[in-house]
């Protein structure tokens, strides 16, 4: 009863552990492996124009939760505009506003983007009714018509409709048809919206999306118009120059429509210009940024909130139970005898700072010199306290004393020595002499190297930085182990040392 | 091949992990440990309940008493000094005799009073005591072993151990002191643990150091098939303290005086496995036919019959 019990709570724990670490790591995009990095874009668009003097507004379409992105900052320097930002469905604007400025201004958009991990659905957007069939002025109108008759039989759906279309008019030796639809056209969005006027001759809903393709560093780059029909369902994206399907690689939706993206009033000769940098930044900070753009809670209540110093405090706290995990399976499953049930942890956590060598040679030394001076003080015949308190001094002598020779001789390492626990040293000496004295130096040397070998591994588990990671970026993570601790305290099986003590009884059945 | 785990579990061997989870922690209940883990209170509960107990005499609370020791000693020839929250044997001193006004260990080695009164403080200050509380020291008779226990002990009393589960005897053994365990009779010292027959009485080979053995390995004398005198009042006896402090899962330490008979020296609600080596027997199927019973006999003697009946 009390087993299916506990099994159930670890089973419960197991599942929120690592449920919690499933959703940061696929939704947060939290990284599994510590110092992973990802690429952040930076791109900057430069607003210039020359006021007038008298109250300027500018109004500037900015890019609102792009698809393919997470938005990891954003921020504008427009120093004594104001700025309001308006976010009207699937276009966003900002508007700065000034009540008098003359001569040059120059206003900055920032936007810093990091790749999506999990796609976010976009929202279900209003299906577009059919445009009506505009009345195109002749000589147009029946090349269009002739056009569209000739692919609409060469399609079967809107989307091969597009194709077909927009390869017949980027034709390499356009036909005679095409060459009077192409006339006049200079400018590239020019050339989307004829797309897009003639693809209505069909009852086609079309429209124009700026795009800011991002590859490597450019300075004054300009957003490129697309081209987007809609099949009833969904939009469907169409390179207007060439007909191939999609966007590019990395292209960054800025703005979908064909309204002008920089209006201006109480100024002239605006010009905008954009630039895009990339970096890479830590996986963990990214997520962080997301974590808050997807309104999570869980990163708003995590280490990471905490101040700088408190985080690394908690780096080494958490490795702890993972500590105390590998005593639990060395004493009930493997049935090590050490000195203090969690003092070969705290070495070990000293061993950290030390190193293992190091740690391992000190913590040898101190030890033995102790004990030494621990069996002088049995010949004064001291109290108990008193004894243990005056180990405790000669203990952080010790310490002081090798602190300062090592220095001497250029050791940096030794300094580290003032890291060790002192007390549980302390104790460590006592225990140890106890036994030495109760049950001889084997019992007491056999201990005390146990002990040694628990720290070690002890050690050697916790200086682990894919264990550390884990567990400072998934603290849930603990609760697994919190689970198998629970777990293992119901083992009522052999220890695998029971299995030497009582070796009799495996004899006795080899004889019969 | 079987997996030694998988042959030990066909032998009944009893894992301490088991031992804990299965025995200890279900049927002794925390809050009467004090009961045994204060040798005092189980005097004064054996006492009263008309168990004999090797007599009290004096017991030293505070460390000004040590200076008033020669008045408390005066009396006695010979005495047992122990702490009472002791554990495992830990810090008992027994004197034996005097030597001009000084004391004689049971080793033969001679301490003086001042040395005497440093092992009391030390007791006092909690070394030897469960967790390191301050503790009282006991000072009281030392047991005169019987005559049969010549030839197999060497300086010090052996006891009989008995494991009791429910209030019914489950198995048992006697601790013989060795040279090694500097006359004290815990195995982990190096005393010989040797099984004996619940039935008959009668000893059967030895373990010493987790080594079977036929001889004792100071006085070289047999050990097996001794007939430990009064075993079924030392029986009974092992099963009333069951009713002495509830607890379900207890091995009850008794010797034998040889003037004043079998005495209750002392109880422990986390008996070792090694009684099972002993006796070359696992604990499990015993326990698990006694706890499948339903219910249990209020009375000692049927107890141990009933004990006898189920091995």
């Amino acid at each position: 009863m009390k087993n299916l019990h506990i099994k159930v709570l670890a089973l419960l724990l197991v599942m929120i552990g690592l449920g919690l670490a499933y959703y940061k790591v696929t939704r947060l995009g939290l990284p599994v492996l510590p110092a992973e990095q990802t690429e952040v874009w930076m791109v900057e668009a430069r607003l210039a124009f020359e006021a007038k003097g008298g109250p300027v507004k500018v109004r500037f379409y900015i890019p609102s939760a792009p698809p393919g992105f997470t938005v990891v900052g954003e921020d504008f320097i427009s120093s004594k505009y104001g700025l309001t930002t308006d976010d009207g469905g699937i276009n966003r604007t900002a508007q700065w506003a000034v009540r008098r400025a003359e001569g040059k201004q120059v206003l900055y958009y920032r936007i810093e983007l990091a790749p999506e991990i999990a796609p976010i659905k976009p929202p279900k957007e209003k299906v577009p009714s059919f445009p009506a069939a505009p009345d195109y002025p002749e000589p147009m109108g029946s090349v269009v018509q002739a056009l569209l008759e000739e692919v609409r039989r060469k399609s079967a759906d809107v989307a091969s409709f597009s194709g077909e279309l927009l390869a017949r008019l980027n034709a390499s030796n356009p036909t005679e048809n095409v060459q009077i639809l192409r006339k006049g056209i200079e400018s590239e969005g020019a050339w989307v919206k004829q797309v897009i006027y003639i693809l209505a001759g069909a009852r086609i809903p079309a429209r124009m999306v700026y795009i800011l393709p991002l590859k490597g560093d450019i300075s004054r780059s300009k957003l490129i118009p697309w081209l987007e029909v809609n099949n009833g369902r969904e939009w469907l994206a169409f390179n207007p120059k060439t007909g191939s399907r999609g966007f590019p690689a990395n292209a960054l939706i800025w703005h979908v429509g064909d309204e002008p993206l920089l209006e201006l009033e109480g100024g002239g000769s605006p010009k905008v210009e954009y630039s895009v940098s990339s970096r890479f930044q830590e996986l963990v900070l990214v997520a962080e940024q997301r974590a808050r753009q997807i309104n999570s809670l869980i990163m708003d209540f995590s280490l990471f909130s905490l101040p700088v110093q408190t985080q690394n405090v908690y780096r080494v706290l958490l490795l702890i139970p993972i500590g105390t995990f590998l005593i639990v399976v060395l004493r009930n499953i493997v049935g090590i005898k050490t000195f203090g049930t969690f003092m070969p942890i705290l070495i070990a956590l000293a061993f950290r700072e030390t190193d293992l060598l190091w740690g391992v040679a000190m913590f040898a030394g101190i030890v033995a010199i102790g004990l030494i001076l621990r069996f002088y003080l049995e010949y004064l015949k001291l109290l108990l306290v008193p004894r243990l308190a005056s180990v405790l001094v000669m203990v952080i002598l010790l310490m002081a004393v090798i602190s300062v020779l090592t220095h001497k001789m250029g050791l940096e390492r030794g300094l580290s020595v003032a890291l060790f626990p002192m007390v549980i040293l302390t104790m460590t000496i006592e225990r140890m002499s106890l036994v030495w004295e109760e049950h001889g130096p084997g019992e007491a040397l056999q201990q005390g190297l146990g002990s040694l070998l628990v720290a070690i591994l002890g050690y050697l588990l916790m200086a682990n930085k894919l264990l550390e990671h884990l567990v400072f970026v998934f603290p849930e993570l603990l609760l697994v182990v919190l689970a198998m601790t629970l777990l293992l305290g119901r083992y009522t099986g052999y220890r695998l040392t029971e299995i030497w003590r009582f070796k009799e009884f495996l004899r006795k059945m080899e004889m019969p | 091949m079987i997996f030694p785990w998988r042959r030990l579990r066909q032998q009944g061997v009893l894992g301490i992990n088991q031992r804990n989870a299965d025995y200890i922690l279900p049927f002794n209940p925390r809050h009467h440990y004090p009961l045994v883990d204060d040798k005092r209170r189980t005097k004064q509960l054996a006492l009263a309940a008309g168990i004999a107990v090797p007599k009290l005499y004096g017991v030293v609370e505070m460390v000004h008493q040590i200076k008033h020791l020669d008045k408390l000693l005066g009396p006695h020839e010979d005495f047992v000094i122990k702490p009472a929250h002791g554990s495992g044997g830990e810090g008992i001193l027994v004197v034996n005799g005097r030597y001009q006004g000084r004391y004689r260990k049971a080793s033969g080695v001679i301490l003086s009073a001042e040395e005497i009164g440093h092992h009391i403080a030390n007791i006092l200050s909690g070394m030897y005591s469960l967790g390191g509380l301050p503790d009282t020291a006991l000072i009281e008779y030392r047991v005169k072993f019987d005559p049969l226990f010549e030839a197999v002990s060497y300086l010090g009393v052996p006891d009989i151990r008995t494991l009791v589960y429910r209030g019914i005897p489950a198995l048992a053994m006697i601790r013989l002191p060795t040279r090694l365990s500097d006359g004290r009779a815990n195995l982990h010292q190096g005393a010989i643990g040797v099984g004996i027959d619940l039935v008959t009485g009668l000893t059967s080979a030895g373990v010493w150091q987790e080594h079977a053995i036929d001889r004792h390995p100071d006085t070289e004398g047999e050990i097996r098939n001794l007939r430990i005198p009064h075993w079924e009042s030392i029986l009974e006896l092992a099963a009333r303290c069951f009713d002495l402090v509830n607890l379900g899962y207890i091995g009850v330490d008794i010797v034998l005086d040889r003037d004043l008979g079998p005495m209750v020296l002392e109880l422990n609600a986390r008996p070792g496995l090694s009684i099972q080596l002993a006796n070359k027997v696992g604990l499990q199927p015993r326990l698990q036919r006694i706890q499948r019973l339903s219910e249990i006999p209020s009375s000692a003697a049927e107890r141990v019959a009933l004990g006898k009946a189920l091995l």
